[in-house]
C-alpha cells in the first residue's frame, strides 16, 4: 500500500494549495506563519470558511422540523455533509452519527454499549500511547461497573507490544479500545490485525481515528473496527463537529445516549419510543453549519486526493525526521521510518525544556507544540514531563521544516545547550 | 537580547538557588501545572511566623524552574501574613518581566506552592494589572515576539 501511495502527487503545487488557507497570509513576529501544530488542529480552507458563512447568511434553519425552503436548504446541507464524510471513509450515511468530536464519540460509546456489554469482571484493554480522551473514559466506566482497565505496552521503537495479545484477550476482554495513529509518537497502528485477533476472542474494538482521518486513507469497514470516531476540526473542517461510525447493527441494538428533541419516534406521558440510527443519537439541535463545513472540508480532501495528501506529508515526515534528528542533543519520539509513522515528530532538547523550545520557535513564526499532548501514561513510560512536537499538514513545506530546525539551533545558542 | 530568555534567568535555571531538602520541614507542598507538566515542590522551615529558610524541587520549563530560584533568597523572612498578599506583581519585579498569558502560570507555579504551604491554599496566586489584563496581555503577547 504504501508503495503505491508513493507515486501520488497532489494536483496543484503546494503554494497553490497554500493559497486555499487564509490564515497562512498572517505574520507572526514578522516572518510568515510556519504552523506545524496540526496534530492539535489544522486550519481551514475557504471553502470550508464559506460553507459556513453561506448556511447562516442564506439558508440559516433548523432541520428535521419545518416545510419551508430554508428548511430544506438547511437540511440538505446537514444531510449533505454526513453523505459526503460518509464516502470519504468508506461508510453508508445511516451509520454517521454526528457528534461533537472523538471525545464525545467515546463516551457515548462509554454510556451506551459498554454500560451494557462490559460488567463486573471484564476487562477493557487500551494502550500506552492513549490521548486521554481514550483512557479517562474507561476508568470512569470501568469504577463503575467494577470492571478492570490493562494496557498493551509500547516497545522501544513506539510500536504496540502485541506478543502476548492473544492471552490476554482471552483473559475477559470485552473492549480493546486503541488510538489508529499515535498523536505524540505518530506510530500507525495495526488495527485490522488487532481487530481480527480481538473478534476471534469476542472482544469488540473501538478506534480513535483523530490523527487518521486528516492524512490517510481510511475505510472504516476495512480497519474491522465496531466503532470508529474522528473529528471535523483536524481535517480542515469546522470545531464542534465529529463523528462516531459504528456497525450498524451494535446502534441499532444501544440505547439511546442523550435524551430529547429529535431523537424520538414517540413520547407517550411515561416513555417514549426511539428514531432510528443516527437520529436516536444525535437528540436536540444540532451542528448544522458545522456538518456543512464537515461536508466542504470532506471536499476539499477528495479533491485533493487522500494518497496524495499522505504521500506529501510522508515525504516531508521523512525529511524532519532527518534533519532534526540530525540536530546535535536532540531525541526523537517514536518509529524511524516515515513509513510507519503519521505526519509528526515529537522530540526533546537536551538542556531545554520542550516549552521554552515553542516559545522561542513562536519568535521565529513557527507554531509547534510542547507538553504532555494529553498523554500523561506514555510520558511517564518515556520518562520525560513534556515533548515539543511538529506536526504537519497538506499546506506544510520543506522550507519550513528548515525554519523550525534554525529556530532548534537560535534556542541551543541562547540556552547555551 | 531576549527580554525573557535573558542571562539572569538562563543563570537561575542553570544553577539554581535553594533547590534540594530540608530535613524536617515545618510545612511544604507540590502541585503541578497541568497544562504543560511542570512540577515543583517547596519545603519550608518556619522561626514563629517567618519564613527561616525553604527549598524547592521540581522539573520544567526554564521559567517555572528560574522563578523559584530567584524568589527564593526574597521570601526568606517574610512572615505567612506577607506571603499571603503576594502575587503577580511580585513575580514580575522579582523576574523583571510581565509574563504573557502562555507562560504565566509558569511563572506563578512557585509562589502557589509557597503559598500552598503556609496557607493550605491551593489558588493560583492573584494580582490584576491596572488596566484590562486580558487585552494587556494580548497586546504584550504581540509586541513582545
Amino acid at each position: 500500500m504504501e508503495a503505491a501511495t508513493a507515486q501520488a502527487a497532489l494536483p496543484r503545487a503546494v503554494e497553490e494549495v497554500r493559497a486555499d488557507f487564509p490564515i497562512l497570509a498572517r505574520e507572526i513576529a514578522g516572518r510568515p506563519l510556519a504552523y506545524l501544530d496540526n496534530g492539535a488542529t489544522a486550519q481551514k480552507p475557504a471553502a470550508v470558511i464559506e460553507a459556513v458563512d453561506s448556511y447562516y447568511r442564506n439558508s440559516n434553519a433548523n432541520v428535521h422540523r419545518s416545510m419551508h425552503v430554508l428548511a430544506a436548504e438547511a437540511e440538505a446541507l446537514y444531510e449533505g455533509g454526513r453523505r459526503k464524510i460518509a464516502d470519504l471513509v468508506g461508510a453508508r450515511p445511516g451509520e454517521i452519527v454526528f457528534v461533537r468530536n472523538v471525545t464525545e464519540a467515546i463516551n457515548l460509546v462509554r454510556f451506551t454499549w459498554a454500560r451494557e456489554n462490559v460488567g463486573a469482571g471484564g476487562t477493557v484493554l487500551i494502550t500506552a500511547m492513549e490521548h486521554h480522551s481514550n483512557i479517562v473514559p474507561w476508568q470512569l466506566l470501568c469504577a463503575e461497573q467494577g470492571a478492570r482497565l490493562e494496557y498493551l505496552e509500547v516497545d522501544g521503537q513506539g510500536r504496540l507490544d502485541l506478543s502476548d495479545l492473544d492471552a490476554r484477550l482471552a483473559r475477559g476482554v470485552k473492549l480493546v479500545a486503541l488510538t489508529h495513529v499515535s498523536n505524540v509518537l505518530g506510530t500507525i497502528n495495526p488495527v485490522a490485525e488487532i481487530a481480527e485477533r480481538a473478534h476471534a476472542a469476542g472482544a469488540h474494538l473501538l478506534v480513535d481515528g483523530a490523527q487518521a482521518v486528516p492524512q490517510m486513507p481510511v475505510d472504516v469497514e476495512a480497519t474491522g473496527a465496531d466503532f470508529y470516531g474522528f473529528t471535523g476540526h483536524k481535517m480542515y473542517g469546522p470545531t464542534g463537529i465529529g463523528v462516531l461510525w459504528g456497525r450498524r447493527e451494535l446502534l441499532d441494538e444501544m440505547p439511546p445516549f442523550l435524551g430529547g428533541g429529535s431523537m424520538i419516534k414517540q413520547v407517550e406521558d411515561d416513555h417514549s419510543t426511539w428514531a432510528a440510527v443516527p437520529a436516536k443519537f444525535e437528540a436536540g439541535t444540532p451542528a448544522i453549519a458545522e456538518a456543512a463545513g464537515l461536508g466542504a472540508a470532506a471536499d476539499f480532501m477528495t479533491g485533493l486526493g487522500i494518497e496524495a495528501v499522505r504521500a506529501h506529508e510522508r515525504e516531508l515526515t521523512a525529511y524532519a525526521l532527518e534533519r532534526v534528528s540530525a540536530v546535535p542533543g536532540v531525541t526523537v519520539y517514536g518509529p524511524a521510518d516515515a513509513a510507519e509513522r503519521g505526519a509528526l515528530v515529537s522530540f526533546t532538547v537536551e538542556g531545554i525544556h520542550p516549552h521554552d523550545l515553542a516559545e522561542l520557535s513562536n519568535r521565529e513564526g513557527v507554531a509547534i507544540r510542547a507538553g504532555h499532548h494529553c498523554a500523561q501514561p506514555l510520558m511517564r513510560r518515556l520518562g520525560v514531563p513534556a515533548t515539543a512536537r511538529a506536526s504537519f499538514a497538506v499546506y506544510n513545506t520543506t522550507e519550513e521544516v528548515d525554519r523550525l530546525v534554525d529556530a532548534l539551533e537560535t534556542a541551543k545558542s541562547i540556552f547555551g545547550a | 537580547m531576549d527580554p525573557l530568555y535573558r542571562e539572569y534567568i538562563l543563570d537561575h535555571y542553570k544553577n539554581p538557588r535553594n533547590f534540594g531538602d530540608l530535613s524536617q520541614p515545618d510545612a511544604e507542598f507540590e502541585d503541578r501545572n497541568p497544562l504543560c507538566g511542570d512540577e515543583m515542590g517547596v519545603q519550608i522551615k518556619l522561626e514563629g511566623d517567618r519564613i527561616a529558610d525553604l527549598r524547592f524541587h521540581g522539573q520544567g520549563c526554564a521559567i517555572s524552574q528560574a522563578t523559584a530560584s530567584i524568589i527564593s533568597d526574597e521570601l526568606k523572612g517574610k512572615t505567612v501574613a506577607e506571603v499571603a498578599g503576594l502575587d503577580r506583581r511580585f513575580i514580575a519585579e522579582e523576574i523583571g518581566i510581565e509574563l504573557s498569558p502562555t507562560r504565566l502560570k509558569c511563572g506563578l507555579l512557585s509562589l502557589k506552592v509557597v503559598q500552598g504551604a503556609l496557607l493550605g491554599t491551593d489558588e493560583w496566586p492573584s494580582g490584576t494589572p491596572d488596566e484590562d489584563p486580558d487585552a494587556a496581555d494580548v497586546a504584550r503577547l504581540r509586541n513582545e515576539i
